[in-house]
């Protein structure tokens, strides 16, 4: 079968040292969702640059619709849209404005353009907004302009880039309601996020990625199997209680429960009743942990469970709701750097 | 366009396969196209942001009114002028399109910081027209500047001494310079790493060309290792040549100097420019 994107062994240095794509390859279905999941700097926004023909990979190729998106970038660009965390619309510009410009860069006819833009001001629920320069918008309303603007030559295959990274969890459901939409009517989408929840709810098939490789991929139903479906927290006193209470609490999770300072957290397949289970465990031995807590598995979790350390504390990536191509390579230095020195 | 005429409002269908939006047309159609839509929509950003406009408008009326209000006094127009509003409004109109062009560096150097040229790569567009785009527009924000000017120098006193011919040259003249100048300062303005920086960057060069040049005051009353200078870079150039076509005076020599320094500035700064967008966007 023709994928809609592949990308083979896609290799990406910045700056002669930042090895940002590290030999990435996976390939996407017709009209199916596609996670790339990862912490920052993991080399999902390269990947996304290279596959959108923003930049060329140093080594690899890469096909759109079996396009080479090298030799035959012209031809993917008529076939791509490109909506993400950068929103990379005009705040000066109107959202009925910025829409029209893009379906204008298109080669859209003018009115072609024109009509297209109400009628995805009208989807997106910008109608009223649609004569506001985007400086009115928030950071919301900017996503969904930038999604809409994507949109405009009806592209049949999309990529977003952390569509909803910094968003508040109203707006991120909006969002993904819309992306939900596009799919039913056959796009296909390539999605860049950190959130594990998000590519549980959005992909069909998923694939980890960290230090610019693909450490992982699946579904999300596979991921989270082989992870456990829920996590189980629990706080005790102090580090010696934990190491003990983890040493009681083995049996109850999926995997071995993992000790940081005097809290302990262990996957379990059956929340409540690995929960009464440890309970009965810990009361049976007069323990009475400080906290206890039954959550979703994160993205810091398959990791955990992945390559067994954590993602790195969160830089300021997310916030940035600016940033040139240079600056988030700068950062990426920074954290390449960092890791460096935190494996040893 | 079929494949619009079957659309429908709400959630439109995006079939898999579907062919580009629009194809076809030559592709040097396509570049002015592309190249207009951009300057569009440089044009309207313009309109929006009050720094560009009081660049565009309210400073050079104000370097008007200084230099012949305040400066004017003290300073004798050379021979040959009846009063200072006609030597002076030639290097009033000079300066401002120069200090003008800073804006071509801004509004790139904008463009890049916020990832808009990076979207711009995503799309079928001509690449070219992301700066054929911005320079046009500055060249009608040229025109407009050189309207409210010449507006305003005739309220001060400035009559066209050599015919309106001879000043229409001198206004295409200062247009083409503007244009030459546009390109330089897209250069600075895709090498600088951001739009402060590339404002401040802009200003040193500037400063020195517009006024060690015989744009306020005679070049004779400047000290003698300025007066080369002063006389043939290309700021001097063009105020001599444009003076020369709105006042009077031998215009042959000076108009070829002042057009063989455009057309070296856009050989030069085209390609530069190109090459600068190829590395950073």
């Amino acid at each position: 079968m023709t994928y809609a994107i592949e990308a083979e062994n896609l290799e990406k240095t910045f700056g002669g040292t930042v090895r940002a794509l590290d030999g990435v390859s996976f390939a996407v279905e017709p009209g199916t969702v596609f996670g790339l999941l990862g912490p920052n700097g993991a080399g999902k926004t390269t990947a996304v640059r290279v596959l959108t023909t923003i930049v060329q990979p140093d080594a690899g190729s890469a096909r759109v619709l079996g396009r080479d998106v090298v030799a035959e970038a012209g031809q993917v660009r008529s076939l791509i849209g490109l909506a993400g965390q950068y929103a990379a619309v005009d705040e000066n510009l109107t959202g009925r404005e910025n829409i029209f410009m893009v379906g204008r860069l298109n080669h859209l006819p003018r009115d072609v353009a024109s009509t297209r833009a109400a009628e995805l001001l009208e989807r997106f629920g910008l109608s009223d907004a649609g004569d506001r320069t985007l400086k009115t918008y928030s950071g919301g309303m900017r996503r969904r302009l930038d999604l809409a603007a994507a949109l405009v030559a009806r592209p049949p295959v999309l990529f977003l880039d952390e569509p909803t990274t910094g968003l508040d969890l109203r707006s991120r459901n909006d969002l993904w309601e819309m992306i939900e939409g596009l799919v039913d009517g056959g796009t296909t989408v390539l999605l860049t996020t950190q959130y594990l929840e998000e590519a549980d709810r959005l992909a069909q098939r998923v694939a980890v990625v960290d230090h610019g490789h693909v450490i992982a991929e699946g579904t999300p139903e596979q991921l989270k199997a082989d992870l456990g479906a829920t996590v189980l927290a629990v706080g005790l006193h102090d580090p010696a209680a934990a190491v003990s209470a983890a040493e009681i609490l083995e049996k109850v999770g999926t995997k071995r429960p993992s000790v940081d300072g005097s809290s302990i957290e262990l996957p379990v397949d059956d929340g409540p009743r690995a929960a009464m289970e440890a309970l009965r465990l810990l009361d049976a031995r007069d323990v009475v942990p400080t906290a206890f807590v039954l959550r979703e598995p994160s993205l810091d979790d398959v990791f955990l469970a992945l390559t067994g350390k954590r993602t790195e504390a969160d830089d300021d990536e997310a916030e940035g709701a600016t940033g040139d191509g240079a600056r988030r390579r700068g950062r990426k230095g920074a954290r390449a750097a960092s890791t460096t020195g935190g494996a040893r | 366009m079929t494949t619009t005429a079957a659309t429908t409002t709400g959630m439109t269908t995006v079939p898999e396969g579907a062919p580009p939006a629009a194809k076809g047309g030559s592709s040097i159609g396509w570049a002015i196209t592309d190249t207009l839509t951009i300057t569009r929509r440089n044009l309207i950003v313009y309109t929006r942001i009050p720094e560009f406009l009081f660049f565009s408008t309210i400073q050079p009326i104000m370097f008007v009114l200084l230099f012949r209000y305040v400066f004017g006094g003290a300073i004798h127009p050379p021979p040959g002028f009846k009063n200072y509003a006609d030597y002076l409004m030639p290097g009033i109109f000079v300066q401002s399109v120069a200090f003008g062009s800073i804006s071509t560096a801004v509004g790139l150097s904008e463009d890049l910081q916020k990832g808009l040229l990076e979207r711009f790569r995503a799309l079928p567009m001509a690449r070219a027209a992301v700066l054929t785009g911005r320079t046009t527009a500055d060249l009608v924000r040229n025109i407009f500047v050189v309207g409210v000017i010449t507006a305003v120098g005739y309220a001060v006193g400035f009559r066209i001494g050599a015919g309106v011919v001879a000043f229409v040259a001198g206004i295409l003249i200062l247009l083409l310079f503007a244009y030459a100048l546009s390109w330089g300062f897209a250069v600075i303005g895709l090498s600088a790493p951001n739009s402060e920086t590339a404002q401040v960057m802009a200003f040193p060069i500037l400063f020195p060309l517009v006024f060690a040049s015989p744009a306020f005051v005679a070049v004779k009353s400047m000290p003698g290792w300025l007066q080369p200078f002063a006389n043939h870079q290309p700021i001097g150039v063009v105020v001599i040549a444009t003076r020369a076509l709105m006042h009077g005076g031998p215009t042959a020599s000076p108009v070829l100097q002042a057009l063989a320094w455009c057309i070296g500035l856009l050989l030069l700064f085209i390609p530069f420019a190109v090459r600068q967008y190829r590395r950073r966007a």
